[in-house]
């Protein structure tokens, strides 16, 4: 029930200096794997690049060959209302169920806001979420 | 000033003869010591064999490995309840080399301290703060009870918390400082920033680390002091084995307790003075823990002009190291720690490299390691709990703050052969 909604983010390490993400983003064009949403977070030196594509084991695949260090990560995406208030929503219920938001990113999808969340508890994040009325998209729209 | 004119000006025949006396004192006292009795045999050599001072060539080296080996106490030449007092330096593979000292060691190290102080003008009159670490390091203590037997007011600072450092240079009207180089700029600086002038400083003796004559100028300007370099080593009692005197032009080694040789570090060839190469220390009186030309690992010269101040024969200010021994804010690291720490933490590889910078004034050192890969969850927060944990387990074993950073697997350079694993920034200072 709760699996369809379940994203594979990839997850790449890489070091804090000029060209690391124009090495990761050429990686994966050359294989055809369209980007639809990423993020980096800096550590002191290195840091670790986050993305949703449209193709995640051909990306582990593809980078990992190259010598990338990639792990898959669970996550998932709520549609967001695009108007003062849609991060509160999301949050609020998130926040009440005492599930911890770990990291966050938005980007505007092809019908709205979306907020990647990556959350504690995974699965009974995707449950409060539904439960309360919001609208989660499934792995299948980023494919 | 000195503090025992005789011995200090004592030269030609008269140093000569006292030489050779403690030396063939020495050559059987290590007769004590399993592996002398073991290399003198190796080498075809008696204690009798020892009849001049030039017969020490024929006397196999020490080294530091040598040393490590006979942890903890197989360099011991007198049985334990004669040794008082033991120190410790850093080891490269978590066992520290082990020095011991019986009272009469004790005595004399103290001595030597009085003579260096003394020579560089303090009296019973200063106030001496030393701001080196008490404890196992033999910087603190070594300088504490040299500056008491002059008669000096001593504060036993050690090391940290420079406010309260400088409070007390102000407050208890200190006239002289000890403490490494890198930290007499550090205190410097906090001093201009506290807005204390520091005008009861005069003197100050910086050693455990080399620094340059452009340091000098700036400590001497910024602190209003006269400074002066000091030379030691634990396998030699400590700090107190040569020292500048007011000519600020090399260091006077006391040559009545230490038998100095410069050798070529490829051949151990004994090298003609004024030539550079490695200082190589054979001690005359030391009981505890006799040497035989121990191997220093420091590179100078022996200064061929006469000092007008009428010691002897002084050694150029260090420049180097024989092997690739790094020395970060005074505590000694071989690279090998870094390695060995390395390997026994499987999230990371075994690969590194280590940077030395001096930021600050203050040598800081950067390790990059790689990650192990199946370790990596795609997670920042556990690669900056990684990050921790191998900078304390480095912590742990070099008894040193370092900064640790992650690079990607496969990327830093691996060797065959020799290995150039440091790279140490901090030459612009010369």
């Amino acid at each position: 029930m709760t699996e369809k909604y379940i994203i594979k983010q990839i997850s790449i390490f890489s070091e804090n200096k000029p060209g690391r993400l124009a090495a990761i983003a050429h990686a994966l064009e050359e294989a055809g794997i369209n980007i639809l949403a990423f993020s980096i977070a800096e550590a002191n030196g290195f840091g670790v690049v986050r993305a949703l594509v449209n193709k995640p084991d051909a990306a582990y695949e593809t980078l990992t060959k190259l010598g990338f260090m990639v792990s898959f990560t669970d996550v998932i995406a709520v549609a967001m209302r695009d108007e003062p208030g849609g991060l509160f929503d999301i949050a609020s219920i998130l926040g009440d169920a005492g599930i911890n938001i770990e990291y966050s990113y938005a980007y505007s999808g092809k019908e709205g806001a979306v907020l990647i969340l990556r959350v504690d508890r995974v699965e009974e994040g995707i449950t409060k979420v539904l439960d309360a009325g919001g609208k989660l998209l499934g792995a299948e729209q980023f494919r | 000033m000195f503090w025992n004119r005789e011995m200090e000006t004592m030269g030609g025949d008269d140093l000569e003869a006292l030489q050779l006396s403690r030396l063939k004192w020495t050559v059987r006292q290590v007769q004590n010591v399993e592996f002398y009795r073991r290399t003198f045999q190796e080498a075809g050599v008696a204690p009798r064999d020892i009849r001049t001072l030039d017969d020490i060539e024929k006397l196999p080296f020490t080294t530091k490995k040598d040393l490590r080996e006979g942890y903890p106490f197989g360099f011991f030449a007198v049985p334990k309840r004669e040794v008082v007092r033991i120190h410790t330096t850093s080891g490269t593979t978590g066992k520290p080399t082990v020095v011991g000292y019986t009272r009469r060691d004790l005595d004399t190290w103290s001595e030597l301290i009085a003579r260096n102080l003394t020579m560089v003008g303090l009296t019973e009159d200063d106030v001496f703060q030393n701001i080196l670490g008490y404890g196992l390091f033999t910087g603190g203590l070594g300088f504490h009870y040299g500056a008491e037997r002059i008669g000096m007011t001593v504060i036993p600072s050690s090391t940290g918390n420079t406010k309260r450092q400088i409070e007390m240079i102000e407050d208890f009207g200190v006239t002289a400082i000890n403490s490494t180089p890198g930290y007499g700029l550090h205190l410097a600086e906090v001093a201009e920033e506290m807005g204390a002038s520091l005008d009861t400083l005069k003197i100050a003796t910086f050693g455990a680390e080399p620094w340059s004559e452009n340091m000098r100028k700036e400590l001497e300007t910024r602190l209003g002091i006269d400074a002066y370099d000091s030379y030691g080593m634990s396998e030699m009692y400590g700090p107190g084995v040569a020292f500048e005197c007011p000519e600020k032009d090399g260091l006077h080694i006391w040559h009545d307790c230490y038998l100095a040789e410069i050798i070529d570090p490829e051949t151990g060839e004994r090298l003609p003075d004024g030539e550079t190469g490695e200082l190589v220390i054979t001690p005359l009186v030391k009981e505890a823990m006799p040497l035989i030309r121990y191997r220093t690992g420091d590179i100078t010269r022996f200064l061929t002009d006469d000092c007008p101040c009428g010691r002897g024969k002084k050694i150029a200010r260090l420049s180097g190291r024989a092997d690739d021994m790094l020395v970060i804010r005074g505590i000694n690291v071989f690279p090998s720690q870094i390695e060995h720490t390395l390997l026994s933490l499987p999230e990371v590889g075994d690969q590194y490299m280590v940077y030395v910078d001096r930021i600050n004034h203050i040598d800081e050192m950067t390790i990059e390691v790689e990650i192990n890969r199946n370790y990596f969850s795609g997670e920042l927060a556990e690669l900056q709990r990684l990050q921790k944990k191998v900078a304390g387990a480095i912590r742990e074993t070099l008894n040193l703050r370092t900064t640790v950073t992650f690079v990607e697997p496969g990327t830093l350079p691996r060797f065959e052969g020799k290995t150039k694993r440091v790279v140490d920034r901090r030459g612009a200072i010369w």
